[in-house]
């Protein structure tokens, strides 16, 4: 296990109230293990990674729970240690490579940075490193590349290069915000595939956030769905996809256009929108859209319960 | 790169030809007056006003005059003030430019280098009573105007304190120049420097502060605390480094004003015999002359000064090189 989080609490002050922007998420993560979490905007997906990161600096957040890494309890760690695992033995990719890079700044330069930060090695050494390194992500002259601005380069060759840095220092575990979101379709295909070989030669536990149920289904060992701040339902990817249980991941699975048979003249929608996290529901926080619904939704909220593929739902449960 | 820095130089030498067009017709073309007269000054007899129509070739075509205009400015610099009998204007010009660059450049120093500090402490301690204090200052700075500020520094070093150990060092006002004597330079311009260097000091401390501090929310900033950067580095690296263009925009347009005779109040209030005080005289006795060329002068400046920060840009921000 390299990763174990136990109901974490991330929840952030505002001139609204408390905003409860994660509540009681729970999971484990193997080695070169790769978990997909899946969500819409605001389910909470991003802030429980960046809680992992200990990169939530909004000095109104209060984290709570347990996170850890090989067994070290990463929340309440001091910035100095926290910082000598970030980049180094935890690292990641984020959903914007246009303005993830600095844009004064050679791409060289910017992964031989990290490499420094963490290694003691010569400004000539971590150049070689990075050329092999752009080597690996499929950068056609990397040589070349290496003293090219982040501005020079397509989105697509600047989120290889932000991947790039972010496996400089063999990271044990890859953390991965929507990283093909913001790219067009083949480009998405290349850096899935990437994932994959980097996972295979690196031995990275990667975690996956997207919104993207294809994606997911292309890449991920396990699936998380992530609703309001709280896990939905959990299960291996063939668990989940041939058998999905939570009326939510099901509206999920129904709103992907399906390739062979007759085309729908509108693919189903899911009603409504996700609620406001200041002005949760009292009881499931899916009730309000969901299509199942009845009495106990309304009062109480659902537990996930146990076992390789629990789902948050009374339907589940009685069954 | 060398391009676009070639392609600037030719931009700025194609400005600077407009402007003394401009110049030049407004003093020289405009409708319903006689430049002759104006240039001969209150009371001239027919015959001085006969050899300034002569000199300046007012009798011949109007691309003629401009070009007999700027080859006195530039070429023979025998441009001569009628009002003050005959002073050579180009010589005059020539000898304060000494005396405005060594006072600008000096407190632009001054202030680059303090308002630097104070802007990357006041981001790091956003929110600290440090950096409220630093800020307090800083509209305290702004909001004294220069010439009572330099008043006052002068009351203080010059008479009320000047016998005491802390300001008996403090020269008479007046300029000294460097080649004759380089300590005596130095001491007469401390005190202008600090003065005039006070209110841009406060200005650009808080734009800096306020650019840092928008650039600390940008996703590379997220994307070099993931690298596990430590704080001092990402906002010395990464935050200042971006935050810059912004304080060389306004250092540019500061500077260039600055020298083209803006230190006017300073150069008056501490006897310093600039560009700014050049032209104020010149204003006030209808030297046309004299005016014409310090009004090219401080355009020129403005320009140069102009051109200088867009080189700067270059270096700092990749984005411009290529476009």
């Amino acid at each position: 296990m390299i990763l174990s989080v136990r109901d974490l609490k991330v929840s952030f002050r505002t001139n609204d109230g408390l905003v409860r922007a994660i509540d009681g998420v729970s999971f484990d993560l193997d080695e070169s293990e790769i978990l997909g979490v899946v969500g819409e905007s605001g389910s909470g997906k991003t802030v429980s990674l960046l809680a992992v990161m200990g990169l939530i600096t909004d000095p109104n957040a209060t984290i709570e729970g347990s996170i850890r890494y090989k067994g070290r309890e990463l929340v309440g760690l001091p910035a100095r240690e926290l910082r000598r695992l970030r980049g180094n033995e935890i690292a990641m990719i984020f959903q914007d490579p246009m303005t993830a890079l600095t844009p004064v700044y050679t791409i060289g330069w910017q992964i031989a940075e990290q490499i420094r930060a963490h290694r003691r090695v010569s400004k000539a050494k971590a150049m070689e490193r990075v050329e092999e390194l752009l080597a690996e992500v499929n950068f056609p002259n990397p040589h070349e590349a290496m003293s090219r601005y982040p501005h020079q380069l397509s989105g697509g060759m600047r989120q290889r290069a932000v991947i790039a840095m972010a496996l400089s220092c063999n990271p044990a575990l890859l953390v991965a915000d929507e990283p093909t979101t913001a790219l067009d379709v083949t480009v998405q295909a290349g850096i899935l595939d990437l994932v994959r070989k980097l996972r295979a030669t690196h031995k990275s536990a990667v975690v996956f956030i997207t919104h993207d149920m294809g994606v997911v289904s292309e890449l991920a060992d396990r699936v998380m769905v992530m609703y309001a701040g709280r896990v939905v339902e959990r299960g291996s990817r063939t668990e989940l996809f041939s058998d999905p249980r939570h009326p939510y991941t099901r509206a999920l699975l129904g709103s992907i256009p399906p390739l062979t048979g007759e085309k729908p003249r509108r693919l189903p929608a899911i009603p409504g929108s996700p609620p406001s996290l200041l002005r949760l529901p009292k009881g499931c926080a899916f009730g309000p859209r969901c299509p199942v619904r009845y009495e106990p939704c309304e009062t109480e909220k659902p537990a996930l319960g146990a076992g390789s593929h629990p789902a948050a739902c009374f339907r589940v449960a009685q069954a | 790169m060398i391009y676009a820095i070639l392609r600037r130089f030719g931009q700025m030498l194609f400005v600077m030809f407009g402007i003394s067009v401009i110049v030049f017709l407004i003093f020289f073309a405009t409708p319903g007056s006689d430049p002759a007269a104006r240039i001969a000054g209150r009371n001239a007899s027919p015959e001085v006003l006969e050899a300034v129509r002569h000199s300046f070739g007012f009798d011949r075509p109007l691309y003629v005059q401009y070009v007999t205009m700027m080859e006195k400015i530039f070429v023979t610099g025998d441009l001569t003030s009628f009002v003050n009998r005959g002073w050579k204007v180009v010589p005059a010009v020539m000898d304060s430019i000494p005396v405005t660059l060594s006072l600008v450049f000096g407190a632009a120093v001054l202030w680059v280098v303090v308002s630097i500090v104070i802007g990357i402490v006041a981001a790091a301690t956003r929110d600290s009573w440090l950096d409220k204090l630093l800020m307090a200052l800083g509209l305290l700075g702004i909001s004294m105007p220069v010439y009572w500020l330099g008043e006052v520094m002068n009351l203080i070093t010059q008479s009320r304190y000047h016998d005491s150990w802390a300001f008996s060092w403090v020269p008479p006002l007046g300029y000294k120049n460097f080649s004759d004597d380089p300590k005596g330079w130095f001491l007469t311009l401390v005190i202008p420097w600090i003065t005039l260097a006070i209110l841009y000091i406060g200005i650009y401390g808080r734009v800096l502060r306020a650019a840092i501090i928008e650039s600390m929310q940008e996703d590379y900033i997220r994307t070099a605390r993931a690298k596990g950067l430590s704080e001092t580095r990402i906002l010395l690296r990464h935050a200042l480094r971006t935050s810059l263009i912004a304080f060389v925009t306004l250092f540019g347009l500061d500077f260039g004003a600055l020298v083209g005779g803006s230190a006017l109040l300073t150069e008056v209030v501490f006897g310093l015999h600039g560009i700014g005080k050049l032209t104020y005289d010149a204003l006030q006795n209808l030297d046309l002359p004299m005016i014409m060329a310090t009004v090219m002068y401080a355009s020129m400046f403005v320009v140069v000064a102009n051109a200088v920060v867009d080189f700067v840009y270059i270096l700092l921000d990749p984005r411009l090189r290529t476009s």
